[in-house]
């Protein structure tokens, strides 16, 4: 793409994002430009438009093709017990914590195509506190929750799956949680009785309820600052007083609005506790 | 009253640069060259094993007199810093920031060195300089293609010389690199590359 054609594709792509908030609601403007710019492309190429004005005039008037591009959007790349020593941490550092309350309300938000989830749900069972948890896993692609719901992954993730699982300090047989087979790992049902899978948009909607946990890890890197700041504010209010909030191992709450009310727990964890 | 517009100030130019097999080596070498002052950041795609922490930057910094880091997402970019893409995502230029992404690997790789070079091409245009090292396989070729056709700059190791040749070969056959130079002669060729773009070194 030469410059002149690059100069074009940027009004156009500025087009495309006011048009689809008017259409639709969904508002990707602030979104981090660099990356949203390869997605944009991508979806371009999936759908077979010449250009972005030819792929805005497709996602105006059809709604199913608008879907697919919320889903080319979010990025729903996961995996299970990623970054291991997290959730070491979760284990030493935060269950103790939730056994002192009869309730605990988790959420991860942006919870992609539900690895971590059930990560999570895992390290909540084994530690005997599933049925005293309730977990919200929150997406703003209705594909990438049903994906999630289903908790079917390929087979051929799971040898690494289970190498994360034995760092993040799980001592059973992994497969004692899924059956197999020729192609996929099927998690079991009873891992999700206690998760609620919904539609939720950190850009537009509201905080729904207070949480012990949040989980938004990998998340605020697809946003710009201005609105990875409002995501924040949100996520902190969200949040009771000594609550957790977990972000994506090179994302951190320095110098944002947040630095001086949460601390971190030990160097470079990216896990950080709510002051009193 | 009416505030005048401030100009923007122009963002720090960087070097792009990517490797894979026998990087490590080449990049030690590389690094331990650059001057002290050197007026430009340097961004750092080594393509390595997944989900395994090496303290690469550790061992980049050794023998470098710039500092060398893993930065983090929006991490505002210094010159006279090297930035060493981590494990597991893209690393992206976006003005004055660094950004990460943990989008699909590109050609099996994350971090891709065509995603860093080819985000270089947009927000640095003609200011872009990238430089393909020893690498077992071609990401970083349309990178550099992408590079040269925003009017940027393109320099790549000497294939005769790297441990794998295959990423300099591509980038050769494919983006009509400004010059094939040996290891030994790459920092020269980004000082004087800094001193046309009237970068004048750090005091």
């Amino acid at each position: 793409m030469t410059t002149a054609d690059a100069d074009i594709e940027d009004v156009e792509i500025e087009a495309l994002l006011g048009a689809l908030v008017r259409r639709y609601g969904y508002d990707f403007r602030h979104y981090a430009r660099a990356s949203l710019r390869r997605r944009i492309r991508r979806a371009v190429d999936a759908e077979s438009a010449p250009t972005v004005s030819a792929l805005q005039a497709q996602l105006l008037r059809d709604p199913a093709c608008m879907q697919r591009f919320v889903f080319q959007l979010s990025v729903h790349v996961s995996s299970m017990f990623r970054d291991p020593e997290f959730y070491k941490l979760l284990r030493t550092e935060v269950v103790p914590w939730l056994r002192t309350y009869p309730f605990v309300r988790i959420w991860h938000a942006g919870c992609a195509t539900g690895e971590e989830v059930y990560s999570m749900a895992i390290l909540l069972e084994e530690e005997g506190l599933a049925d005293r948890c309730r977990v919200y896993a929150t997406d703003i692609s209705d594909l990438v929750l049903q994906r999630a719901k289903r908790g079917i992954y390929p087979l051929e993730a799971i040898r690494r799956y289970t190498q994360g699982y034995h760092r993040a300090g799980g001592s059973h047989d992994f497969s004692r949680y899924y059956t197999a087979d020729s192609q996929n790992a099927i998690f079991h049902e009873r891992l999700r009785r206690n998760v609620i899978f919904s539609l939720h948009n950190l850009v537009s909607d509201n905080s729904f309820n207070d949480f012990n946990v949040i989980l938004c890890r990998n998340v605020l890197i697809y946003f710009d600052e201005p609105l990875r700041d409002r995501v924040l504010h949100l996520l902190d209010g969200s949040l009771v007083r000594g609550g957790f909030l977990a972000v994506g191992r090179k994302e951190s709450l320095r110098f944002t609005p947040l630095q001086s009310r949460y601390v971190e727990l030990g160097q470079d964890s990216r896990l950080y506790r709510r002051l009193q | 009253m009416k505030e005048r517009p401030r100009r923007a100030a122009r963002p720090v130019d960087v070097v792009v640069m990517g490797a894979s097999l026998g990087g490590l080596y080449a990049c030690q070498r590389l690094l331990a060259r650059l001057p002290a002052d050197l007026p430009v950041a340097v961004a750092l795609v080594q393509h390595r094993q997944p989900d395994v922490e090496s303290g690469l930057a550790h061992l980049l910094g050794l023998h470098s007199s710039l500092p060398v880091s893993e930065p983090d997402d929006k991490e505002p970019i210094k010159p006279g810093h090297v930035y060493l893409a981590p494990i597991n995502y893209h690393l992206l230029i976006d003005g004055d920031r660094f950004a990460l992404s943990t989008e699909e690997p590109v050609l099996f790789a994350r971090p891709s060195i065509d995603v860093l070079f080819s985000s270089a091409a947009e927000a640095r245009r003609e200011r872009a300089l990238a430089v393909a090292l020893t690498s077992a396989s071609d990401d970083g070729a349309d990178g550099a293609a992408d590079i040269k056709r925003r009017g940027g700059r393109v320099l790549v190791q000497d294939p005769a010389e790297a441990e794998s040749e295959i990423l300099p070969r591509a980038v050769i056959a494919r983006a009509s690199p400004d010059a094939v130079l040996r290891l030994d002669q790459i920092p020269a060729a980004l000082v004087e590359w800094c001193r046309q773009l009237k970068l004048t070194p750090r005091i």
